[in-house]
């Protein structure tokens, strides 16, 4: 059972009178546990895509099925709730909350969204912290430590709740190679680790390697996705 | 809520120099507002008591008609006596009622022998009228403090009488009155003591013993123009005057406000008034609610444009953030509560601060004694005070302000679409 599936998904944006189809009736699955990147120029249409898994923005028609889920009929407070409950997100400028710690920004979510008993919390976000080898900058502030140790906060805060599924756009963007490079690694691990689905977007091909499924989009359509799931599960 | 506590203390301290300016502004306006009205309430509760103590009384009790004519203090208007027994008894029955005192009130011509005025007349009787009217003895500014405050042929002048017809105590004066029938009789009285003015016509004001006034309008019985009243607590004016109005005219009367009325008559021909109706300070009475009504206003504006423009501030500047608190699923209320938080806290803390300031400084002024003149009279010293009802109406009023400036922005914040909001620069 795939835990997502598109079919005939189609997005289009109105600007004036004028209509801008970003994407144009794509179907694909992407199984549980997979490892997937969708690539492609800027304007493919990657981002959309993403926004409409993560039940950020509606499919102007077609189908979008996410965890049993078809999100493409939720109204705004059931998608917020849906994201809370199943999907985590690593945004490309990490989006940390400036004013909380390192600790509190991976807490978050385990306070404003699920609510969890506060001992349960503190083992979470330790376990997480460990996890992304952050355990030593717990009490900083976001603007004291690097990007690549903000995007190491914001895979852990996108795994607090426990999701299963983590949308990450563009998240090494604004990383060195060799961090963005070690970004997925992490990223790859916490998979491996915790079962958790990652689908991603990215311009680089070395990134885009790491992939174990790649989609490619061009002009808002779907090329055949190139499997590598043999050799990386192996 | 601890927690959205917590975050709301932290973005607010994250914008420190706007906040504290917020702060500033809401302590300010507090501040202003707390201090007028302890000031202002300060000086309306003195010139009212100034006039109830020490000339009025809270209330009085007139014959039908007589207040609508009481410049020419008509003797045909006077209460006879069966009308003044039954008033009594029904000041004597009611425990809100500390004392009472009858007076007959007539104009005279007041003479020294070479010139002639007029003169308002009171005759008193003096224990009590000192119990219904405390401070009048202490408007004696010449002559004897001690014993009786008037004895039988004596007078008591006021000081703009004094001076003008060059009179001190212990002269012989001559009162000349025509009575109701319209012969004229005349008595010699000796001044006792001079007394300090009042503002308005209370100011040529004078005092003799009622029995000598009666004496010289040549009364054949007890009769009484009006007859003062004082409450144990003031505070129930408004609650008395309804039950004398009630029990006294048939009437409920329309209230003891300043700038009331008057319980009107009913079969008994006769009229309950407050003070405010018989004194022109009423006037400034109304002006000084009035301006103090303006001044909350004010001080609801500054809040109000103070705390939403910070809020407004505050959302357009975390768009982003905004959209990623959404995008990872908080709910919109939760959104909406913080902001209001923040706004909220704004609020409470300008009002914590400007009320701590306020009080400090009404307890100072309390200490400094501050003294102040009005009218004819001087040296007032100011007491302001502030009850705990006003100063929780205004910090009330202030945190509502707070919390609806903060609606809108916070509304909008957690109405904002995630997309757009991430997509913010």
């Amino acid at each position: 059972m795939a835990l997502i599936r598109a079919e005939k998904l189609v997005k289009t944006y109105r600007t004036g009178e004028v209509e801008v189809p970003a994407v144009r009736g794509v179907d694909f699955a992407i199984e549980a546990k997979s490892f997937v990147v969708f690539v492609g120029p800027s304007g493919s249409g990657k981002t959309t895509l993403l926004n409409m898994i993560g039940c950020l923005d509606h499919p102007t028609s077609g189908r979008l099925t996410v965890v049993d889920t078809d999100v493409g009929t939720l109204d705004r407070r059931a998608a917020a709730n849906f994201r809370g409950q199943h999907v985590g997100f690593v945004f490309q400028d990490f989006n940390l909350i400036p004013v909380l710690t390192v600790y509190e920004n991976i807490e978050y979510p385990l306070i404003m969204v699920q609510s969890w008993p506060e001992e349960k919390r503190r083992r979470q976000v330790m376990r997480l912290l460990e996890a992304v080898g952050m355990s030593g900058q717990a009490g900083k502030r976001p603007d004291q430590i690097s990007g690549g140790q903000k995007q190491r906060v914001a895979v852990a805060r996108a795994l607090a709740t426990d999701a299963q599924l983590v949308l990450a756009d563009e998240p090494t963007a604004n990383l060195d190679q060799d961090t963005a490079y070690r970004v997925i690694e992490l990223m790859k691990k916490m998979r491996d680790e915790l079962g958790t689905t990652f689908v991603f977007s990215t311009h680089d091909p070395k990134i885009m390697a790491a992939a174990e499924v790649v989609f490619t989009l061009e002009d808002g359509k779907l090329r055949r996705p190139s499997e590598k799931s043999a050799a990386v599960h192996a | 809520m601890l927690n959205v506590l917590k975050i709301a203390i932290r973005n607010l301290a994250r914008f420190g120099r706007r906040t504290l300016l917020t702060f500033t502004l809401i302590t300010l306006g507090i501040v202003s507002v707390l201090l007028f009205v302890a000031v202002a309430g300060s000086f309306k509760a003195m010139m009212i008591g100034q006039f109830t103590d020490a000339v009025l009384g809270h209330l009085e009790v007139h014959r039908r008609g007589y207040v609508a004519s009481i410049d020419n203090l008509p003797l045909n208007l006077n209460m006879q006596p069966e009308t003044v027994e039954k008033v009594e008894r029904v000041l004597k029955a009611s425990p809100a009622i500390e004392a009472y005192s009858g007076r007959v009130k007539f104009g005279a011509m007041f003479s020294n022998f070479t010139e002639t005025t007029s003169i308002r007349v009171n005759g008193i009787d003096p224990a009590r009228e000192t119990a219904t009217t405390p401070l009048l003895p202490g408007r004696v500014v010449e002559g004897s403090r001690t014993g009786a405050l008037l004895n039988p042929g004596e007078i008591l002048i006021p000081v703009l009488l004094a001076r003008g017809m060059k009179v001190k105590t212990g002269d012989t004066v001559v009162l000349v009155a025509t009575n109701r029938d319209g012969s004229v009789n005349g008595k010699t009285f000796t001044v006792r003591a001079i007394l300090e003015s009042v503002t308005g016509p209370s100011g040529r004001d004078g005092y003799i013993r009622i029995e000598d006034a009666r004496s010289l309008l040549r009364m054949g019985q007890p009769e009484v123009s009006e007859i003062a009243v004082r409450l144990r607590n003031p505070a129930q004016l408004d609650r008395v005057y309804a039950q004398l109005s009630q029990e006294l005219t048939g009437s409920a009367g329309s209230g003891g406000k300043p700038g009331g009325m008057a319980g009107k008559s009913g079969g008994s021909g006769l009229e309950v008034h407050t003070w405010a109706a018989l004194s022109p300070f009423s006037n400034i009475a109304n002006m000084i609610d009035l301006l103090t009504v303006f001044i909350k206003i004010m001080l609801v504006s500054i809040v109000l444009i103070s705390v939403m423009n910070v809020m407004v501030m505050a959302v357009y500047e975390r768009v982003r953030e905004i959209g990623t608190i959404a995008a990872i699923g908080t709910p919109p209320g939760r959104i909406l509560s913080l902001f209001l938080t923040e706004g909220l806290l704004l609020g409470l803390g300008g009002t914590a601060l400007g009320i701590a300031i306020s009080l400090g400084a009404i307890y100072a002024l309390n200490v400094w004694k501050l003294t102040f003149d009005f009218g004819q009279q001087q040296g007032l010293v100011l007491s302001p005070a502030i009850g705990v009802k006003d100063v929780a109406v205004i910090a009330g009023m202030v945190v509502l302000m707070a919390l609806l400036a903060s609606l809108q922005p916070a509304w909008k914040a957690s109405r904002m679409d995630p997309v757009r909001a991430l997509g913010h620069v």
